[in-house]
């Protein structure tokens, strides 16, 4: 596998005319902006991946006059704060990114979910959305945005507890089919984009496909951007290229005696000092919605494996049987093994367990669960056991 | 002393009596009052034409819409990951020391509720917490002690 | 038409049929827990998950619709392991005291544990760590907890079926549970009572609250009389739990059956039911001319018929202003009972204190109703003990009868004699019906205008049926009502009943007279019938109900020798004033919630 090398990125804080990007997007055909996309091989920012030019281009094929496109800023992984940033930064990419694919899919409306531990922000996001929709108004296009706040649940972030979120129901994910794209919000075709995706959704129709082509790899084109804490002496936020290795990344952000990186949080994959050189951050290796943990030696991975399962039982939605009681297994499990009340040989049977979640449940939630347990306990058994 | 009913007739005056009225009106009563009564979720079931118990039920879902009584200054401290290796058992012992309360409790006179919650989205400032909606970072034994009695004496 | 391959078998199926359905039709069973036929798809118990060839997770075949080309394995190695993963997941939550449970050998996830776990569990008991509560507040059903597998069955029935939603989904995550108006006790909300729940629920979550033990103690207790009466639906469900297709007559085994338990006399709900038809049916007509003639509005129309306690609680909790619109009659079952420690013990000689009643319903709420304060007109507890079909149906297998065996029997006299009008009470439809053979009779003197007596406008499975009745060459004394076109309605399930009840209410109705059952299907779907109770099963018994009306030697109501007799012996007039101590009552205004 060849790494990219670890390469700083300036495009989603840079400033546009935004006016200027959206009279040039409203004069090109909902095609054209779609084809644009979709060259530009720009995949799901939140974490899932999915191409966004094939998303927007499922909802514009859909012959419902109503549709809709939300923006997911629930943002709730553990170790995911870029969505934060950008909301307080470069709200009014948002913004505009919502108008061009709104433009592109023939959706009149967009709804942002924003968290409810985000609320602090509102005051000055509506500040900017007044602007954006005098703009809107003034450039002659007919497109509105509601805000709608979440109440401390991880699970809305799935695309249809969000949608349930927001019709008044208990945020349970949906049975699919019918995907969002077919039938979300209200039963009508949604497209539903990260805030991240649609702010360089928006880059890419200023700047022309070409220019995010040249960044990342074939699978994971264009840059991202990291949020990244723990055990590092730089925590922040950072834009970076996507296709470096994990170690190539540690030399810039570990403190030297880093042991394990959590990749894409709480449901990413644990990556331990042994994997860094043949990891590839990215589609093709570990993806990740932008949570990147560093732990050092001093750290215990129980500690940090039991915190994970702890936050998942707790943000379980509770409806499907692998989840609900997969994780409670999970944590009670490894507590078990630790304590000595079970045998070691215990943890072979939770990581079928994790397996039958994985393929079993009706969310990626539960589908995701097995990521950090497996990761952990394959790369670390020692530190559960003792 | 406000009237409940009143206030509910007001939300769904401005935000509608449909299904998807409900989160707004539940959180615009949170807001003013830091949690769900049981008559105010009696009045909202009244006024959106939907059972008692499907309010409660969809009340009780989300973290931030308590149906148990709250304190006028509700703390959520974050217990994930990033800020539990960065302190947050101490930060959570010095609340408990200054307000004489344990989490998960109310203080006598109500100005305070201990709770813990999970990732707020400031792992880069660890330990943080959220005070009702404002978010305090970088978080140290003493920096809190200030920040707690600065809402003692609002 | 979809074509797909289940396990290397081809087979052709509408668009939109689920995977679940088309496998059936190759006669290839998935196992299922949340799904059931009379509700919406859930997906959430994750028990019937198959393989699709090309996909990245396993798929739940109740949710899934079938597509072109779809390659299915329902029995893989990926599948199987899957199963017996969430079944012992299931069984890891769930307090298993199946030899105490009174859904052992019933229970839906004992079954599949039968297939798919046996030998020592794969994982932790979860169940003490969760605090699990039992509700025991309802005279009516039990709610365990500790036996819940969420697979929120409940919910949607009591929502999507009953439009009562007295119990939601609340929480998350492990503390996800099925609960009340912030958990209150089900007693204190607005429950039914109607055990429609309780006849969905796959484990022993929800079971009726049984008095069969103290049943036992009254019938050996030498020192006690024990009256039984049956209700009509009873008689055409009880042989399903007793080895008998749904839809099977079996009276008069049943009435055997009864004697053979010990009772002192086996009388029939049939005969109340036929009483009942003279009181509602006077009370009727003494409304339309207070309404109609004397333009005296202190008495309101629509009447609404007042059978069903599970529509009673309703109406008092969603609609307590329309009370005056609901006939102040009892309930056949309470007549009984009232009747029973009175005109009963007279005629007997039997000291009223040592009258035991019991009766044998299709229903949960009938055991809420017999503790409902104002049930003590005979000076005792009217009804002492109800019984659900499915209580009656063990205590004949713990007396060791062989049911199929029995020779068929007659019930007692004294109130025992019914007709064909009583009978056909247990189904929606025939309280009306009823009313109308005596009601017609009465005001033109002739017997209602249809073949058979059957008035098939009334009857069937519609939610809401509507009728308009011309009345024409009346009596003398009836003449006001000549050419008047009585409307009247029949709903059954709550949620057709508060259709109608909204529609009074807001003034968009004109009806006069509208039967409501809060059960689907009317009292023969009642929440203590033989489970399972679906649409099919509903079907069978409803003919097995009109099966057994025109097989009667009587088919009015006011010609049941035995109601003539206790009006001339007992009573004195229809709505007069030993009628209204002992037959009529009142009701109570409750709370929203």
């Amino acid at each position: 596998m060849k790494s990219k090398g670890l390469t700083k990125v300036d495009l989603i804080f840079e400033s546009v005319d935004s006016r200027e990007v959206l009279v040039k997007a409203f004069s090109m055909t909902n095609e054209e902006i779609i084809n644009q996309v979709l060259e530009s091989g720009l995949k799901g920012r939140g974490g899932a991946g999915f191409p966004t030019g094939m998303k927007w281009k499922f909802t514009a094929a859909e012959k419902d006059p109503d549709k809709y496109i939300v923006c997911n800023a629930d943002e709730g992984e553990p170790g995911t704060f870029k969505d934060r940033e950008i909301l307080d930064r470069a709200a009014y990419k948002v913004y505009g990114g919502m108008a061009i694919a709104g433009k592109a899919m023939g959706a009149k409306k967009g709804f942002i979910y924003l968290r409810g531990e985000y609320r602090f922000l509102l005051p000055q996001l509506y500040l900017e959305l007044h602007k954006f929709h005098k703009m809107i108004a003034e450039i002659g296009y007919d497109f509105n945005i509601e805000y709608r706040m979440g109440s401390g649940a991880y699970i809305c972030g799935e695309e249809s507890a969000l949608f349930e979120s927001i019709e008044g129901f208990r945020g349970e994910p949906r049975n699919k089919p019918p995907y969002p794209t077919t039938s979300g919000l209200f039963s009508k075709p949604t497209s539903i984009n990260n805030v991240e995706t649609l702010v360089t959704a928006m880059m890419i129709i200023a700047k022309g496909p070409q220019e995010y082509v040249k960044l990342g790899t074939k699978d994971s084109r264009g840059s991202k951007v990291f949020s990244i804490s723990g055990d590092t002496p730089i925590p922040g936020i950072f834009e970076l290229e996507l296709g470096m290795t994990v170690q190539e990344f540690v030399n810039e952000f570990g403190d030297g005696d880093t042991k394990a990186v959590q990749v894409g949080g709480a449901s990413g994959f644990c990556v331990p000092r042994k994997k860094f050189e043949d990891t590839i951050i990215g589609f093709e290796g570990v993806p990740t919605g932008g949570s990147m943990k560093l732990f050092n030696s001093s750290r215990s991975m129980y500690n940090v494996l039991h915190n994970y399962l702890d936050f998942f039982a707790e943000e379980s939605c509770g409806q499907c049987t692998p989840c609900r009681v997969g994780c409670q297994q999970l944590l009670k499990g490894v507590e078990k093994v630790k304590k000595g009340e079970s045998k070691s040989t215990y943890l072979n049977e939770l990581v079928k367990l994790a397996d039958t979640m994985k393929v079993a449940s009706k969310c990626g939630l539960g589908q995701s669960v097995g990521n950090a347990f497996k990761s952990i306990v394959e790369n670390f058994r020692e530190e559960i056991i003792y | 002393m406000y009237n409940t009913g009143d206030m509910v007739k007001e939300l769904a005056d401005k935000y509608g009596r449909k299904r998807e009225s409900l989160m707004p009106i539940l959180q615009d009563i949170v807001k003013k009052h830091n949690f769900l009564t049981d008559e105010a979720m009696v009045e909202v079931a009244t006024e959106l034409d939907i059972s008692a118990a499907e309010v409660y039920g969809t009340a009780s879902f989300y973290t931030f819409l308590d149906t148990q009584e709250r304190g006028k200054n509700v703390i959520r401290v974050c217990k994930t990951i990033t800020c539990s290796m960065k302190g947050k058992n101490d930060i959570i012992s010095t609340i408990e020391e200054i307000l004489k309360i344990k989490v998960g409790q109310t203080t006598p006179d109500k100005m305070f509720t201990l709770l813990e919650t999970n990732c707020i989205g400031w792992c880069h400032k660890a330990p943080a917490m959220l005070v009702n909606d404002m978010p305090y970072t970088d978080l140290t034994t003493e920096t809190v002690i200030d920040i707690i009695k600065g809402y003692m004496r609002k | 038409m979809v074509t797909l391959k289940i396990n290397e078998q081809e087979v052709k199926v509408a668009e939109g049929t689920t995977v679940l359905d088309a496998a059936k039709k190759l006669g290839v069973i998935i196992p299922t827990l949340c799904n059931h036929p009379d509700l919406c798809v859930a997906g959430n118990c994750r028990v019937c998950v198959v393989e699709q060839k090309g996909a990245r997770t396993l798929i739940a075949a109740c949710a899934m619709p079938v597509s072109e080309g779809m390659d299915i394995h329902t029995n893989s190695l990926k599948v199987r392991n899957a199963r017996k993963h969430i079944v012992e997941l299931l069984l890891s939550e769930h307090r298993a005291d199946c030899t105490k449970c009174y859904k052992n050998q019933k229970c839906e996830l004992q079954a599949l544990a039968n297939e798919y776990s046996f030998g020592e569990h794969l994982f932790l008991d979860l169940v003490e760590d969760h605090s699990y509560t039992i509700d025991r507040s309802s005279p009516a059903f039990i709610k365990d907890d500790s036996k819940c597998i969420r697979c929120q069955r409940c919910v949607r029935t009591c929502s999507q079926l009953q439009h009562v939603s007295a119990i939601a989904v609340a929480n998350k995550g492990s503390h996800m549970k099925i609960s009340s108006f912030h958990d209150r006790p089900m007693s204190h909300v607005v429950c039914t009572n109607c055990g429609q729940c309780v006849n969905r629920c796959p484990t022993g979550a929800l079971t009726e609250k049984t008095y069969i033990d103290q049943v036992w103690d009254a019938i050996y207790d030498t020192d006690k009389h024990v009256v039984v009466q049956t209700a009509p639906a009873v008689r055409v469900a009880l042989g399903e739990d007793l080895g008998y297709d749904p839809g099977e007559r079996v009276t008069g085994k049943m009435v055997t059956a009864l004697r053979q338990l010990g009772f002192d006399s086996v009388l029939d709900t049939d005969f109340t039911a036929d009483l009942t038809i003279i009181e509602e049916g006077t009370e009727l007509l003494t409304r339309l001319k207070k309404v109609l003639v004397e333009n005296d509005h202190t008495m309101a129309l629509p009447m609404f018929t007042s059978c069903s306690p599970g529509w009673i609680k309703f109406i008092e909790h969603k609609y307590p202003k329309m009370l005056p619109n609901l006939s102040t009659c009892k309930s056949p079952q309470q007549m009984f009972g009232a009747l029973a420690k009175t005109f009963y013990a007279q005629k007997r000689k039997i000291d009223p204190a040592k009258v035991v009643s019991v009766s044998i319903m299709p229903c949960t709420a009938k055991k809420y109703e017999a503790d409902r304060p104002e049930m003590r007109s005979s000076g005792f507890k009217d009804i002492d003990y109800v019984l659900t079909t499915r209580e009656l149906a063990v205590m004949i297998k713990q007396a060791g009868i062989d049911f199929r065996t029995l020779e068929p029997g007659q019930y007692d006299s004294i109130m025992g004699t019914s007709t064909g009008a009583g009978v056909i009470f247990g189904a929606t439809g025939g309280v009306m019906e009823a009313a109308l053979r005596t009601a017609y009779e009465i005001v033109t003197g002739r017997p209602v205008p249809f073949k058979n007596l059957e008035i098939m406008p009334v009857r069937g499975m519609d939610g809401v049926k509507e009728a308009t009745i011309k009345i024409e060459g009346t009596t003398e004394e009836w003449r006001f009502l000549e050419g008047a076109e009585l409307k009247v309605a029949i709903a059954h399930g709550l949620v057709n009943a508060n259709k109608v009840a909204k529609a009074v209410s807001t003034g968009k109705a004109t009806y006069h007279f509208i039967e409501i059952m809060a059960c689907p299907g009317g009292c023969l779907g009642g929440g203590g019938q033989p489970i399972p109770t679906n649409a099919a099963v509903r079907q069978k018994r409803m003919e097995a109900i009109y099966s057994e009306d025109i097989h009667m030697d009587l088919r009015k109501s006011h010609d049941n020798p035995e109601v003539k007799a206790i009006y001339e012996e007992f009573l004195g007039t229809a709505n007069g004033h030993k009628s209204h101590e002992l037959l009529h009552t009142h009701y109570i205004a409750r709370e929203s919630y």
